[in-house]
Order: C-alpha cells, then structure tokens, then sequence
C-alpha cells in the first residue's frame, strides 16, 4: 500500500514540472473518453431499464377504459388476496435467502480451505446444475419429492418413516426447489470475498493468541460479509420475481406475485391489472433494499472499517 | 470462382423456395402436450399434404399472448387453438378476425359449437376422475362424491382458475344442473360456490393450472381424485395410468380455432381452416384422443367405430348427462369471479 502511494505522489511530482496545464487537459480528455466509452451502456441502461419501468408506471394508472384511474391500485387494497400474495413472496424470499446462506457459507468456507485444484472440481460441481435448464431441475424435484417419489420410497424402506410425507405441493417443497437452484449465487460470491481474505490476517489472531474459532468470528467473518451481503441480495431479488419453481412445486397453494401478473395479463383486458402489481412489487424491493442498506452500512461504521 | 458461382445458385433456389414457401405458409399455435399431438396427426397433417400449406406448429399462454402480438403489431401466428371462452372475450376485445363462414363450411356443425370469430374444433368435457387402485370401479357418480371425504377418503386435486371450477362447486351442493348459471349470476352466488370448495380445501392438496398437470398427478398416484379434461384421463390411462372418469354432472365445453387479427397469412389460414374443418379430418381426431368432432357429419363417415363414438363427450347419450358452459356467463363475470377464487386460493 505504502509503496503504490510512493510511486504516485512521485509521478505527480514529475509532472507538475512538466506542464500541469497539459496535465489539467490529459485529465479532462481521459474523462470524456471514459464517459464515451460507456455511453453505449448509459444507452442500454437507458432503453431497456428506465424507459420500460418509467411506461410500466405509466400503464399502471390506466383503466380498463383506457382512461386515467387509480383502480389497479384499489385492486389490490379492496382484494385481501393481494395482500396475501405479496406477503408470500417475501415469506418465500427471505427463507429461501436464509436457507441458502445456512448451507451456502459452510460450503463456501470449506472450498476456500481447499488446496486449489479440489477446490475448482468442487466449484464445478456447483456450477454443474447451473448449466441445466431451471424447468428440468424443478421437475427433478417433483419427481424426487412427490408421495411415490424417490425421497419418500427410500425413506419407507429404510423405515425413516411410515406413510409418505408431504414435501412437495407446499411451502416446503418450493424451498427445497428454490434455495437448490438460488445456491450458486450465493456460494460464488462468498467464495471469490473468502478467497480475497489475506491468510496473514488469521495467523496473527492466533500469533496473538486467539482460538480457531475466535479468530474465525473476529477476523474471518467479517472479512467475508461483503461477499455475504452481495450473495444475499442477487438471491433474494431474483427469488422475488420466480415463477416456474413455485408453480411447479407450490402446488398451486404457494402464490408469487410473478404468477398474480401472469394470471392478470390473461385476465384483465389492460396491462394496467398487471403492471401495478410489477409497480409495487419493485416500489417494496426498493424501499427493502434501502433499509438493508442503511443496515450495513452502519454495521461497518460499527465493525470500524 | 466456381465456388461462388455454386453458392449464387444455391442461395437464388434457396431465395424462390423460400418465397415459395411464404405464400403458403400457417403458423398454428395450441396447448402442447397429448393435445396438440392429436390435433397435428389428425388435422394438421393430413390437411398440409391434401392443400400443400406448409404448417408450422408453435405452443403459446393463451389469448394474453394474441392481446401482446395483435396491440405491438408483431402478429406471428396465423392460427390459435383456444377454450371457447377465452375466445369469446378476445374477440369481444378485438383481438380476432371475424370467420368467412362462406368459405368454411358449417353446415353440418352443431350449431352452438361456433362462433362469428372462432370456428369449433374438438368437444371436450370436465370431469372428475379417480384412481381405481383406490377406489376400484366404484369410483364417484356426482360431484357431491368428489366432495364426499367420508365416503371417498383421499387426497384431491382441482382446478386452480375459476372457469370450470364454480359450477361442480354448486352441483355438489346440491344445486340442479339446470340452475347452475342462474344461481352464479350474482357475487352471492360466486361466493356460495367458493365456499364449498373452501370446505373441501383441506382434502385439495393440489390446485392443477394445465392438462399435462392433472393427467400426470394421476398417472404418478399423487392424489386419488382428480378434476380434469377427459381427454387428457384417457391418454394417462392408455399409457398405464390407473385413472376412470364419469361424465354425469360433467361440463360439456368446446375449442376452436381462430385467426388473430392482422395474421401474417390470414387467406391461407382462412383456407386451412376451411379444410381441418371438414368431417373427414374431425372424424379422425378420436383415434388420438377422445375428444368428440364439432362437425356432426364425422359420426356419418363410419370413420368412428361405435365403441369410440360411445366414449366421446358430444355423443348424445353422453350428452345428455352433461351441463353445457354457459359462454355468456363466462364473458360476463369470469374476471370477478377469478378475483374472488384467488381469494380462497391464497386464505
């Protein structure tokens, strides 16, 4: 750290005796050409993210009649159903999120001990059902879960248990499916922060005598949080907006408000019924991640970074 | 220099084959699955070869699909399979060209199996069905038996959208079939078909959203007792499921096929559908799947042997047990209606 600081501050000395001037405009030009060089991103950004959601706004207070109204919004405060539904979504969310960091960053934390080829044999192994379609794999799930399942026939077999019991068709069995599929997007992240930890750090907790675990807690752990956090995010907003898995799985009982969508898109006459969910789906997801954010940001403040 | 002169020839063919394949070109989309099987031996490709239309076959969502492509101005499909429900309210809505009754010959049609924008293609029944390792033969006869959990113990699935689902809810409660659609013309009447099947709820362990679901729940024995397209029981059980189906109280419903407004090839679809319209081809679609023809003259072609035509739901005998849908009632109040089963769904 100390050296890459030298280095600078010693270029700088050399070109200020130079022409500071032409600095100022070597400076100026390098922005421009960096701001050029990412304005076709901007532009994407641009056409398919803001304009999209500005015209989902924009539908969602319009009416059957093609006129201005609030009655998509009324919708969903008059009908309990909404309510229920969105409040599933985040049920759903947020223990799928807490599943796959139970599992996740144990597995996380056993690949970044690894030496570096079992390491990467073991990262295939995850990134393997990446590669498989999502459709597939939830139907692999049906399959293993259901009554006359594999999961059930062994477990009576080998005398677990007596009668079939219900793991799919449920809150359970969307779950199991949706923290399978989510678990790569959490391991990888957590995995690349724990790979970043220097190794030094920990040999200095316990040169100063701090047990494994103790050394684990108060210098690894929290090393690893920014990986933690970043993994938790991706899996939990792209839980938000799942589909197939619950209603493969759900049996029809577990309702995601991706599914209230689809279902009001072949309901209602206008894309309003639709987009307003799509609006207060994304408006909670904001205001969540904020907190969220507000969160961790003073534990850092905190953890004294 | 050869070379390139082998590839202008190859591509100017390519170009006219092409160009000649786009004069008579239908893109037909349906449901998938057993279904759409059926429907491609029987209508569709028979009805290519005899008209040299090139069929090109898509699966879709439905008529919210037809709504995307007909208001964005892309249309790319030239034929939808469709319920006659949904058909109705889409071509209330617009979304479909109005039929050249000229051209496709009805003359010999049932004549409430079409309408001015949808032409009837298959007559299908909701039933209910059961798992005769369970039952045995002595399977329900109503559907206040599909809701008798102490007569028939076990698990039950059913429909998770409202059409079709309302109607076997007030027969069960001992509504007669005749009244049906007077007694849910009004919220109160929605609400007491609802909460008789909140009172089964606890015995649905699953509420099915498409054909393949319901047939695969009971080919896997996932439940005992199912309600479902008829149909798609009769595929399960030809391929070793242990399913039977009684067509008493069963809904008697039809599917069409109509052209979405602005389809790419809409003369070519209009022929098309003019030819898979004729007694010939519908007399063929039982052998695939036991769906009736909406075309009475098929029963006339010898085509269907007896013991077929006694398993088809428009056969009369089976007819006569059934409570036709009521279209009218559908365009009217499924969207209340739906609003209000999403309730129970999600309690």
């Amino acid at each position: 750290m100390a050296v890459a600081v030298d280095s600078s501050a010693l270029k700088q000395i050399d070109a200020s005796d130079m022409h500071e001037e032409g600095l100022k405009r070597d400076a100026q030009y390098e922005r421009l050409a960096l701001l050029g060089l990412c304005s076709p991103a901007l532009l994407l950004v641009m056409i398919v993210l803001i304009v999209p959601v500005g015209w989902l706004f924009f539908v969602s207070f319009i009416g059957a009649d093609g006129q201005f109204s609030l009655e998509n919004y009324e919708r969903m405060i008059n009908r309990k159903s909404y309510r229920r539904i969105l409040y599933t979504t985040f049920e759903v969310s947020v223990l799928t999120t807490v599943i796959c960091i139970c599992i996740g960053y144990p597995f996380a934390y056993f690949l970044s001990q690894l030496p570096r080829r079992a390491a990467n044999l073991c990262l295939i192994a995850v990134l393997l059902p990446f590669w498989t379609s999502l459709l597939v794999r939830t139907y692999a799930w049906l399959v293993l879960l259901q009554k006359r399942g594999l999961v059930n026939e062994w477990a009576i077999g080998m005398g677990l248990w007596d009668e079939p019991i219900k793991i799919v068709h449920n809150m359970t069995g969307t779950l199991i499916g949706m923290a399978h599929i989510m678990l790569p997007f959490l391991i990888l992240p957590v995995y690349s922060s724990m790979k970043a930890i220097d190794r030094d750090y920990l040999k200095a907790a316990s040169n100063l005598g701090a047990s494994p675990v103790r050394a684990f807690w108060t210098v690894f752990f929290p090393l690893s949080l920014p990986g933690l956090f970043a993994g938790s995010l991706i899996v939990f907003v792209l839980c938000l907006g799942f589909f197939v898995t619950p209603a493969v799985l759900g049996g029809g009982k577990v309702i995601m408000v991706s599914m209230k969508i689809a279902s009001n898109i072949e309901l209602f006459v206008n894309w309003g019924a639709a987009s307003a969910l799509g609006v207060v789906l994304l408006v909670l997801t904001i205001a969540l991640l904020w907190i969220a954010a507000r969160f961790v940001r003073l534990e850092r403040l905190v953890g004294g970074h | 220099m050869k070379a390139s002169l082998y590839l202008a020839t190859a591509t100017a063919a390519l170009v006219s084959f092409s160009a000649f394949a786009a004069d008579k070109t239908v893109t037909i989309a349906s449901w998938g699955g057993s279904y759409q099987e059926a429907q491609s031996k029987a209508l569709f490709e028979p009805a290519a070869e005899a008209t040299g239309v090139v069929v090109k076959q898509e699966t879709y969502g439905g008529m919210s699909d037809v709504r995307l492509q007909v208001q964005t101005g892309a249309v790319t499909l030239d034929i939808v399979a469709s319920g006659s429900g949904s058909a109705s309210r889409a071509a209330a809505e617009g979304l479909l060209e109005e039929l050249d009754y000229d051209l496709i010959d009805v003359s010999t049609f049932y004549p409430t199996l079409k309408m001015k924008h949808c032409v009837g293609g298959d007559v299908f029944s909701t039933v209910y069905a059961w798992n005769t390792e369970t039952f045995g033969d002595a399977g329900p006869q109503s559907w206040a038996d599909f809701w008798d959990v102490e007569k028939f113990p076990g698990k039950r699935a059913y429909r998770g959208k409202v059409s079709g689902a309302l109607e076997p809810a007030l027969m069960a409660d001992g509504v007669a079939p005749e009244d049906v659609y007077k007694v849910l013309g009004s919220e109160e009447g929605i609400e007491r078909a609802i909460d008789k099947i909140r009172e089964l709820k606890p015995h649905i362990d699953v509420f099915w959203t498409s054909g393949a679901q319901h047939a695969q729940l009971m080919k896997d024995g996932e439940v005992d007792m199912s309600s479902g397209w008829n149909g798609r029981f009769d595929n399960a059980a030809k391929d070793g499921a242990k399913v039977q189906y009684s067509f008493n109280q069963a809904l008697l419903d039809y599917d069409c096929f109509a052209i979405p407004k602005g389809a790419p090839n809409k003369d070519t679809a209009m022929a098309f559908l003019a030819e898979i319209s004729k007694a010939e081809y519908q007399a063929n679609l039982p052998k695939y799947i036991t769906y009736g023809p909406t075309n009475k003259a098929a029963y006339d072609l010898g085509t269907i042997d007896e013991t077929v035509a006694k398993a088809l739901p428009s056969h009369p005998d089976n007819a006569a047990l059934q409570l036709p849908v009521d279209i009218e009632w559908y365009a009217k109040w499924e969207t209340i209606a739906s609003e209000m089963y999403q309730e129970m769904l999600t309690e």
